[in-house]
Protein backbone atom coordinates (compact mmCIF):
# COMPACT_ATOMS: atom_id res chain seq x y z
CA UNK A 1 0.00 0.00 0.00
CA UNK A 2 1.13 3.30 -1.00
CA UNK A 3 2.02 5.75 1.83
CA UNK A 4 -1.05 7.86 3.19
CA UNK A 5 -0.14 11.95 3.27
CA UNK A 6 -1.30 13.79 5.62
CA UNK A 7 -2.71 15.89 2.88
CA UNK A 8 -5.26 12.67 1.71
CA UNK A 9 -5.97 12.49 5.82
CA UNK A 10 -6.45 16.42 6.07
CA UNK A 11 -8.81 16.14 2.49
CA UNK A 12 -10.85 13.47 4.14
CA UNK A 13 -11.42 14.92 7.22
CA UNK A 14 -12.56 18.10 5.61
CA UNK A 15 -14.88 16.31 3.67
CA UNK A 16 -16.22 14.63 6.49
CA UNK A 17 -16.90 17.78 8.74
CA UNK A 18 -18.45 19.06 5.41
CA UNK A 19 -20.77 15.84 5.67
CA UNK A 20 -21.46 16.30 8.96
CA UNK A 21 -22.07 20.30 9.17
CA UNK A 22 -25.29 21.12 10.70
CA UNK A 23 -25.88 17.49 11.77
CA UNK A 24 -23.81 16.74 14.54
CA UNK A 25 -20.39 18.70 15.67
CA UNK A 26 -17.22 16.43 15.57
CA UNK A 27 -14.70 16.39 17.87
CA UNK A 28 -10.75 15.71 17.33
CA UNK A 29 -11.31 12.09 18.36
CA UNK A 30 -14.10 11.64 16.40
CA UNK A 31 -12.36 12.65 13.53
CA UNK A 32 -8.89 10.64 14.32
CA UNK A 33 -11.19 7.19 14.95
CA UNK A 34 -13.41 7.72 11.77
CA UNK A 35 -9.60 8.09 9.49
CA UNK A 36 -7.87 5.18 11.69
CA UNK A 37 -10.80 3.22 11.11
CA UNK A 38 -11.06 4.01 7.28
CA UNK A 39 -7.50 3.95 6.29
CA UNK A 40 -6.22 1.11 8.55
CA UNK A 41 -2.52 0.83 9.46
CA UNK A 42 -1.17 3.18 7.33
CA UNK A 43 -3.07 5.97 9.60
CA UNK A 44 -2.55 6.68 13.54
CA UNK A 45 -2.90 9.20 15.81
CA UNK A 46 0.55 11.50 15.16
CA UNK A 47 -0.85 11.66 10.85
CA UNK A 48 -4.37 12.55 12.36
CA UNK A 49 -2.64 15.57 14.76
CA UNK A 50 -0.66 16.67 11.55
CA UNK A 51 -4.04 16.60 9.42
CA UNK A 52 -6.11 18.43 11.90
CA UNK A 53 -3.50 21.11 12.22
CA UNK A 54 -3.55 21.50 8.32
CA UNK A 55 -7.10 22.26 8.02
CA UNK A 56 -6.93 24.73 11.33
CA UNK A 57 -4.41 26.08 9.77
CA UNK A 58 -5.52 26.58 6.13
CA UNK A 59 -8.72 28.43 7.21
CA UNK A 60 -11.13 25.46 6.43
CA UNK A 61 -12.34 24.59 9.72
CA UNK A 62 -12.20 26.51 13.22
CA UNK A 63 -12.32 25.60 16.68
CA UNK A 64 -15.88 25.90 18.33
CA UNK A 65 -16.80 25.95 21.86
CA UNK A 66 -20.56 24.49 22.61
CA UNK A 67 -20.26 23.59 25.75
CA UNK A 68 -16.98 21.29 24.53
CA UNK A 69 -14.07 22.23 21.92
CA UNK A 70 -15.37 20.56 18.66
CA UNK A 71 -13.90 21.40 15.07
CA UNK A 72 -16.42 22.91 12.41
CA UNK A 73 -16.65 24.23 8.87
CA UNK A 74 -14.92 28.10 9.51
CA UNK A 75 -17.61 30.51 8.27
CA UNK A 76 -15.20 33.40 7.46
CA UNK A 77 -13.03 31.01 5.15
CA UNK A 78 -13.29 31.86 1.31
CA UNK A 79 -10.82 30.16 -0.93
CA UNK A 80 -9.01 32.37 -3.13
CA UNK A 81 -10.30 30.63 -6.24
CA UNK B 1 -13.61 59.09 39.06
CA UNK B 2 -15.71 59.36 36.14
CA UNK B 3 -19.25 59.82 36.14
CA UNK B 4 -21.19 56.56 35.66
CA UNK B 5 -23.79 56.27 33.10
CA UNK B 6 -26.28 53.84 34.75
CA UNK B 7 -27.60 54.15 38.25
CA UNK B 8 -26.34 51.08 40.66
CA UNK B 9 -28.08 50.79 43.53
CA UNK B 10 -27.81 47.66 44.76
CA UNK B 11 -24.30 46.77 43.57
CA UNK B 12 -23.25 49.79 45.21
CA UNK B 13 -23.98 48.07 48.78
CA UNK B 14 -21.18 45.90 47.63
CA UNK B 15 -18.98 49.05 47.78
CA UNK B 16 -19.43 49.29 51.99
CA UNK B 17 -17.79 47.17 54.69
CA UNK B 18 -13.86 46.85 55.20
CA UNK B 19 -12.99 44.28 52.37
CA UNK B 20 -12.04 44.28 49.22
CA UNK B 21 -15.09 45.34 46.57
CA UNK B 22 -14.76 44.28 43.05
CA UNK B 23 -17.66 47.07 42.36
CA UNK B 24 -15.12 49.84 43.81
CA UNK B 25 -12.67 48.62 41.79
CA UNK B 26 -14.67 48.52 38.45
CA UNK B 27 -15.83 51.90 38.59
CA UNK B 28 -11.84 52.67 38.81
CA UNK B 29 -11.65 51.91 35.44
CA UNK B 30 -15.00 53.11 34.23
CA UNK B 31 -13.33 55.12 31.48
CA UNK B 32 -14.62 52.75 28.32
CA UNK B 33 -18.09 52.42 27.66
CA UNK B 34 -17.48 48.88 27.64
CA UNK B 35 -17.01 48.90 31.59
CA UNK B 36 -19.63 51.54 31.81
CA UNK B 37 -22.32 49.41 30.45
CA UNK B 38 -20.43 46.37 32.35
CA UNK B 39 -21.54 47.74 35.61
CA UNK B 40 -25.13 48.24 33.86
CA UNK B 41 -25.71 44.54 33.46
CA UNK B 42 -24.45 43.52 36.37
CA UNK B 43 -27.42 46.05 38.16
CA UNK B 44 -29.84 44.42 36.31
CA UNK B 45 -28.36 40.78 37.01
CA UNK B 46 -29.02 41.95 40.62
CA UNK B 47 -32.17 43.19 40.15
CA UNK B 48 -33.95 40.23 38.18
CA UNK B 49 -31.97 37.63 40.28
CA UNK B 50 -30.31 36.54 36.63
CA UNK B 51 -27.41 36.23 34.71
CA UNK B 52 -27.75 38.23 31.36
CA UNK B 53 -24.53 36.71 30.00
CA UNK B 54 -23.88 33.38 27.35
CA UNK B 55 -20.44 32.21 26.18
CA UNK B 56 -18.68 30.04 24.00
CA UNK B 57 -19.63 29.45 20.54
CA UNK B 58 -16.87 30.57 17.29
CA UNK B 59 -14.08 32.96 18.36
CA UNK B 60 -10.41 33.02 18.91
CA UNK B 61 -7.37 33.32 17.12
CA UNK B 62 -6.05 31.87 13.96
CA UNK B 63 -4.92 28.39 14.80
CA UNK B 64 -5.81 28.39 18.14
CA UNK B 65 -8.89 26.07 20.14
CA UNK B 66 -8.35 27.58 23.23
CA UNK B 67 -7.28 30.94 25.24
CA UNK B 68 -10.76 32.88 24.34
CA UNK B 69 -13.54 32.57 25.92
CA UNK B 70 -16.41 34.40 23.79
CA UNK B 71 -18.74 36.01 26.19
CA UNK B 72 -21.79 37.79 24.68
CA UNK B 73 -25.06 39.82 26.73
CA UNK B 74 -28.23 38.94 25.86
CA UNK B 75 -29.47 42.69 26.44
CA UNK B 76 -27.48 44.04 23.65
CA UNK B 77 -29.43 46.70 22.27
CA UNK B 78 -29.03 48.49 25.86
CA UNK B 79 -25.48 47.75 26.90
CA UNK B 80 -24.25 47.98 23.24
CA UNK B 81 -20.82 48.48 25.52
CA UNK B 82 -20.89 45.40 26.22
CA UNK B 83 -22.67 43.35 23.19
CA UNK B 84 -19.35 41.29 22.84
CA UNK B 85 -16.84 41.17 26.09
CA UNK B 86 -14.71 38.17 25.07
CA UNK B 87 -12.07 37.15 27.92
CA UNK B 88 -8.53 36.39 27.03
CA UNK B 89 -6.48 33.90 29.28
CA UNK B 90 -3.08 34.44 28.84
CA UNK B 91 -0.11 32.21 29.81
CA UNK B 92 1.33 33.01 33.33
CA UNK B 93 5.07 32.65 33.97
CA UNK B 94 5.77 29.95 36.74
CA UNK B 95 4.79 30.71 40.10
CA UNK B 96 3.50 34.09 38.64
CA UNK B 97 6.78 36.61 39.02
CA UNK B 98 6.65 39.24 36.95
CA UNK B 99 8.81 42.05 36.42
CA UNK B 100 7.32 45.36 37.04
CA UNK B 101 8.12 46.32 33.18
CA UNK B 102 6.15 43.03 32.07
CA UNK B 103 3.12 43.65 34.33
CA UNK B 104 3.31 47.24 32.62
CA UNK B 105 3.50 45.63 29.57
CA UNK B 106 0.30 43.90 30.33
CA UNK B 107 -1.53 46.51 31.25
CA UNK B 108 -0.94 48.92 28.32
CA UNK B 109 -1.89 45.83 25.90
CA UNK B 110 -5.13 45.55 27.65
CA UNK B 111 -5.97 48.95 27.81
CA UNK B 112 -5.31 49.48 24.04
CA UNK B 113 -7.52 46.53 23.15
CA UNK B 114 -9.71 45.70 25.74
CA UNK B 115 -11.39 46.89 28.38
CA UNK B 116 -8.46 47.27 30.86
CA UNK B 117 -9.96 45.51 33.33
CA UNK B 118 -7.83 42.16 34.47
CA UNK B 119 -8.26 39.31 36.80
CA UNK B 120 -4.96 38.68 38.29
CA UNK B 121 -5.08 35.54 38.46
CA UNK B 122 -7.63 33.32 37.61
CA UNK B 123 -8.28 29.84 38.88
CA UNK B 124 -7.09 28.27 36.45
CA UNK B 125 -3.79 29.85 37.39
CA UNK B 126 -3.68 32.16 34.08
CA UNK B 127 -3.41 35.96 33.28
CA UNK B 128 -7.22 36.85 32.18
CA UNK B 129 -8.57 39.62 29.98
CA UNK B 130 -11.79 40.87 30.65
CA UNK B 131 -13.43 41.90 27.55
CA UNK B 132 -12.59 42.82 24.41
CA UNK B 133 -14.46 42.78 20.80
CA UNK B 134 -13.73 39.72 18.15
CA UNK B 135 -11.67 42.32 16.18
CA UNK B 136 -9.74 43.42 19.02
CA UNK B 137 -8.53 39.55 19.69
CA UNK B 138 -6.13 39.14 16.69
CA UNK B 139 -3.93 42.83 17.45
CA UNK B 140 -4.10 41.75 20.89
CA UNK B 141 -2.57 38.59 20.62
CA UNK B 142 -0.06 39.80 18.55
CA UNK B 143 0.58 42.36 20.72
CA UNK B 144 0.90 39.81 23.40
CA UNK B 145 3.06 37.39 21.32
CA UNK B 146 5.45 40.03 20.50
CA UNK B 147 5.69 40.79 24.30
CA UNK B 148 6.89 37.23 24.71
CA UNK B 149 3.29 36.33 26.19
CA UNK B 150 1.10 33.48 24.66
CA UNK B 151 -2.30 32.59 24.81
CA UNK B 152 -3.38 29.92 27.88
CA UNK B 153 -5.73 26.99 27.70
CA UNK B 154 -9.66 26.72 27.56
CA UNK B 155 -12.33 24.55 26.37
CA UNK B 156 -11.68 20.68 26.37
CA UNK B 157 -7.85 20.84 26.05
CA UNK B 158 -4.74 21.05 28.37
CA UNK B 159 -5.33 23.63 31.03
CA UNK B 160 -2.49 25.67 31.33
CA UNK B 161 -0.29 24.10 33.91
CA UNK B 162 0.50 25.85 36.98
CA UNK B 163 2.16 25.55 40.09
CA UNK B 164 3.21 27.57 43.51
CA UNK B 165 6.39 29.26 43.67
CA UNK B 166 8.31 26.42 44.82
CA UNK B 167 11.80 26.59 45.37
CA UNK B 168 12.13 30.14 44.74
CA UNK B 169 10.53 31.23 47.87
CA UNK B 170 9.96 28.61 49.64
CA UNK B 171 12.33 25.98 51.73
CA UNK B 172 9.80 23.28 51.64
CA UNK B 173 9.35 22.51 48.01
CA UNK B 174 10.39 19.13 47.64
CA UNK B 175 10.84 19.32 44.09
CA UNK B 176 11.19 22.00 41.06
CA UNK B 177 7.86 23.16 40.74
CA UNK B 178 8.68 26.17 38.92
CA UNK B 179 10.78 23.98 35.88
CA UNK B 180 8.13 21.03 36.32
CA UNK B 181 5.47 23.28 35.21
CA UNK B 182 7.71 25.17 32.66
CA UNK B 183 9.09 21.95 30.89
CA UNK B 184 4.81 20.70 30.81
CA UNK B 185 4.49 23.98 29.34
CA UNK B 186 6.65 23.90 26.42
CA UNK B 187 6.32 19.91 25.46
CA UNK B 188 2.39 19.90 25.75
CA UNK B 189 1.85 22.99 23.12
CA UNK B 190 0.11 21.54 20.73
CA UNK B 191 -2.60 19.85 24.19
CA UNK B 192 -2.28 23.41 25.20
CA UNK B 193 -3.76 25.12 21.89
CA UNK B 194 -5.48 22.72 20.05
CA UNK B 195 -8.48 21.43 21.73
CA UNK B 196 -8.31 17.35 21.61
CA UNK B 197 -9.72 16.05 24.62
CA UNK B 198 -13.13 14.61 25.77
CA UNK B 199 -12.92 17.51 27.90
CA UNK B 200 -10.72 20.05 29.77
CA UNK B 201 -7.16 18.35 31.70
CA UNK B 202 -5.43 20.15 34.43
CA UNK B 203 -2.18 19.87 35.90
CA UNK B 204 -1.17 21.27 39.18
CA UNK B 205 2.22 21.33 41.02
CA UNK B 206 2.55 21.53 44.24
CA UNK B 207 5.91 21.65 46.04
CA UNK B 208 4.62 20.28 49.42
CA UNK B 209 1.53 19.18 51.24
CA UNK B 210 0.72 22.60 51.81
CA UNK B 211 -0.57 22.41 48.44
CA UNK B 212 -1.10 26.15 47.65
CA UNK B 213 -2.30 26.01 44.64
CA UNK B 214 -5.17 23.15 45.44
CA UNK B 215 -4.33 20.90 43.35
CA UNK B 216 -5.85 18.06 45.12
CA UNK B 217 -9.22 19.67 44.71
CA UNK B 218 -9.11 20.48 41.14
CA UNK B 219 -6.29 19.24 38.67
CA UNK B 220 -6.77 16.04 37.10
CA UNK B 221 -3.06 15.29 37.53
CA UNK B 222 -1.63 16.93 40.53
CA UNK B 223 2.25 16.45 41.49
CA UNK B 224 2.35 16.87 45.47
CA UNK B 225 5.44 16.83 46.90
CA UNK B 226 6.69 14.50 49.54
CA UNK B 227 9.95 12.67 50.78
CA UNK B 228 10.10 9.01 51.95
CA UNK B 229 13.03 8.85 54.46
CA UNK B 230 12.61 10.92 58.33
CA UNK B 231 11.57 14.36 58.91
CA UNK B 232 14.68 16.74 60.12
CA UNK B 233 14.79 17.59 63.20
CA UNK B 234 16.58 19.98 65.24
CA UNK B 235 16.27 19.33 68.97
CA UNK B 236 17.77 22.51 70.36
CA UNK B 237 15.33 24.42 68.26
CA UNK B 238 12.36 22.86 69.29
CA UNK B 239 13.62 22.83 72.59
CA UNK B 240 13.13 26.87 72.10
CA UNK B 241 9.42 26.42 70.58
CA UNK B 242 8.84 24.82 73.72
CA UNK B 243 10.54 27.52 76.21
CA UNK B 244 8.83 29.92 74.37
CA UNK B 245 5.48 29.42 75.83
CA UNK B 246 3.72 30.66 72.49
CA UNK B 247 3.39 27.18 71.09
CA UNK B 248 2.15 23.71 73.02
CA UNK B 249 4.40 20.98 71.97
CA UNK B 250 1.63 18.32 73.69
CA UNK B 251 -1.59 20.02 72.90
CA UNK B 252 -0.58 22.12 69.57
CA UNK B 253 1.57 19.81 67.61
CA UNK B 254 1.71 15.46 68.79
CA UNK B 255 -2.24 15.39 69.72
CA UNK B 256 -3.02 17.39 65.93
CA UNK B 257 -0.67 14.84 64.49
CA UNK B 258 -3.28 12.91 62.35
CA UNK B 259 -1.53 9.32 62.90
CA UNK B 260 -0.04 10.17 66.15
CA UNK B 261 3.30 8.90 65.32
CA UNK B 262 5.05 12.01 67.12
CA UNK B 263 5.61 12.39 71.25
CA UNK B 264 7.37 15.00 73.24
CA UNK B 265 9.02 14.23 76.48
CA UNK B 266 9.67 17.61 78.02
CA UNK B 267 13.35 17.06 76.42
CA UNK B 268 13.21 15.93 72.83
CA UNK B 269 10.60 15.25 70.41
CA UNK B 270 10.47 11.78 68.44
CA UNK B 271 9.15 10.89 65.52
CA UNK B 272 7.94 7.51 64.13
CA UNK B 273 8.19 7.95 60.72
CA UNK B 274 6.74 4.85 59.34
CA UNK B 275 3.73 5.91 60.38
CA UNK B 276 4.14 9.78 59.30
CA UNK B 277 1.73 10.68 56.53
CA UNK B 278 3.64 13.75 55.48
CA UNK B 279 1.08 15.99 56.37
CA UNK B 280 3.20 18.87 57.45
CA UNK B 281 0.95 19.78 60.49
CA UNK B 282 3.90 19.62 62.61
CA UNK B 283 6.18 21.24 60.20
CA UNK B 284 4.05 24.42 59.82
CA UNK B 285 3.55 24.52 63.46
CA UNK B 286 7.43 24.59 64.14
CA UNK B 287 9.35 25.64 60.72
CA UNK B 288 12.53 27.02 62.50
CA UNK B 289 12.84 23.38 63.93
CA UNK B 290 11.12 20.76 61.48
CA UNK B 291 11.74 20.31 57.75
CA UNK B 292 11.06 17.97 55.38
CA UNK B 293 13.65 15.19 54.37
CA UNK B 294 16.30 14.98 52.24
CA UNK B 295 15.29 11.91 50.02
CA UNK B 296 12.29 14.55 48.32
CA UNK B 297 10.01 13.52 45.41
CA UNK B 298 6.49 13.88 44.88
CA UNK B 299 3.31 11.64 44.76
CA UNK B 300 0.68 11.61 41.32
CA UNK B 301 -2.66 12.25 42.55
CA UNK B 302 -5.31 11.78 39.85
CA UNK B 303 -9.02 12.85 38.98
CA UNK B 304 -9.89 15.81 40.86
CA UNK B 305 -12.81 18.17 40.09
CA UNK B 306 -14.38 21.10 41.11
CA UNK B 307 -17.93 20.42 41.04
CA UNK B 308 -20.26 20.84 37.71
CA UNK B 309 -22.08 17.84 37.08
CA UNK B 310 -21.22 14.83 39.59
CA UNK B 311 -20.34 16.79 42.62
CA UNK B 312 -16.57 17.68 43.98
CA UNK B 313 -14.07 14.93 43.42
CA UNK B 314 -11.04 14.87 45.36
CA UNK B 315 -8.20 13.35 43.67
CA UNK B 316 -7.09 9.64 44.36
CA UNK B 317 -3.14 8.72 44.88
CA UNK B 318 -2.41 6.96 41.43
CA UNK B 319 1.79 6.96 42.47
CA UNK B 320 2.63 7.50 45.89
CA UNK B 321 6.53 8.05 45.36
CA UNK B 322 7.95 9.74 42.17
CA UNK B 323 11.55 11.71 41.96
CA UNK B 324 10.83 14.32 40.31
CA UNK B 325 14.15 15.60 38.09
CA UNK B 326 14.19 16.93 34.15
CA UNK B 327 13.58 15.38 31.00
CA UNK B 328 10.39 14.23 33.33
CA UNK B 329 10.61 11.24 30.72
CA UNK B 330 8.33 8.85 33.47
CA UNK B 331 5.73 11.48 33.72
CA UNK B 332 5.32 12.08 30.14
CA UNK B 333 5.18 8.66 30.07
CA UNK B 334 2.21 7.97 32.23
CA UNK B 335 0.50 11.07 30.95
CA UNK B 336 0.67 9.67 27.35
CA UNK B 337 -0.73 6.27 28.47
CA UNK B 338 -3.40 8.31 30.68
CA UNK B 339 -4.20 10.57 27.86
CA UNK B 340 -4.68 7.72 24.48
CA UNK B 341 -7.12 5.62 26.95
CA UNK B 342 -9.33 8.85 28.18
CA UNK B 343 -9.59 10.12 24.50
CA UNK B 344 -10.29 7.06 23.19
CA UNK B 345 -13.06 6.08 25.55
CA UNK B 346 -14.09 9.08 27.37
CA UNK B 347 -17.78 10.31 26.84
CA UNK B 348 -18.04 14.06 25.77
CA UNK B 349 -17.25 16.71 28.73
CA UNK B 350 -16.56 13.60 31.02
CA UNK B 351 -13.33 14.47 33.23
CA UNK B 352 -10.58 12.06 34.02
CA UNK B 353 -11.79 11.43 37.34
CA UNK B 354 -15.10 11.27 35.90
CA UNK B 355 -14.10 8.66 33.56
CA UNK B 356 -12.18 6.39 36.69
CA UNK B 357 -15.41 6.23 38.83
CA UNK B 358 -17.46 5.27 35.11
CA UNK B 359 -14.62 2.00 34.66
CA UNK B 360 -12.98 1.66 37.68
CA UNK B 361 -9.72 2.60 39.48
CA UNK B 362 -8.53 -1.01 39.35
CA UNK B 363 -9.67 -1.14 35.82
CA UNK B 364 -8.26 2.03 34.28
CA UNK B 365 -4.93 0.77 35.89
CA UNK B 366 -4.85 -2.27 34.12
CA UNK B 367 -5.24 -0.36 31.25
CA UNK B 368 -2.52 2.08 31.51
CA UNK B 369 -0.24 -0.68 32.57
CA UNK B 370 0.74 0.56 36.00
CA UNK B 371 0.93 -2.51 38.67
CA UNK B 372 -1.26 -1.98 41.07
CA UNK B 373 0.31 -1.32 45.00
CA UNK B 374 -0.85 -0.88 48.62
CA UNK B 375 -0.27 2.67 48.85
CA UNK B 376 -2.75 3.57 46.32
CA UNK B 377 -5.26 4.87 48.37
CA UNK B 378 -8.18 7.01 47.85
CA UNK B 379 -7.57 9.38 50.97
CA UNK B 380 -5.44 9.16 53.95
CA UNK B 381 -5.71 5.85 56.27
CA UNK B 382 -8.18 4.32 54.06
CA UNK B 383 -7.94 0.53 52.43
CA UNK B 384 -6.10 0.45 48.97
CA UNK B 385 -8.73 0.94 46.06
CA UNK B 386 -7.55 -2.22 44.68
CA UNK B 387 -8.74 -5.62 46.42
CA UNK B 388 -6.09 -7.86 46.54
CA UNK B 389 -7.51 -12.10 45.93
CA UNK B 390 -4.99 -15.12 47.68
Amino acid sequence: MEDLSVEKVAETMYGMVKDYHGKKNLKATDLTKAMIEQFGEACDKQKCKEAIRVIIDDGRCTYSYVGGSYIVLNPDYHPAS
Amino acid sequence: MTELKHQTPLIDELEKGPWPSFVKEIKKSAKSAAVQDLLGVLERSYEEKRGHWKHGGIVGVHGYGGGVIGRYTDLADEFPGVAEFHTMRINQPSGWFYTSKALRTLSDIWEKHGSGLTNMHGSTGDIVFLGTTTPELEPTFKDLTDAGFDLGGSGSDMRTPSCCCGPARCEWACYDTLNFVYDMTQTYQDELHRPAFPYKFKIKAAGCANDCVAAIARADMSVIGTWRDNIQIDQPAVKEYAESGKLDLQKDVCDRCPTKCMSWNGKALSIDNSNCVKCMHCINAMPKALSPGKDRGATILIGAKAPIIGGALLSSVFVPFIKVEPPYDDFKELIAAIWDLWAENGKNRERVGEFIQRIGLGNFLEQIGLEPIPEMISHPRANPYIFYEA
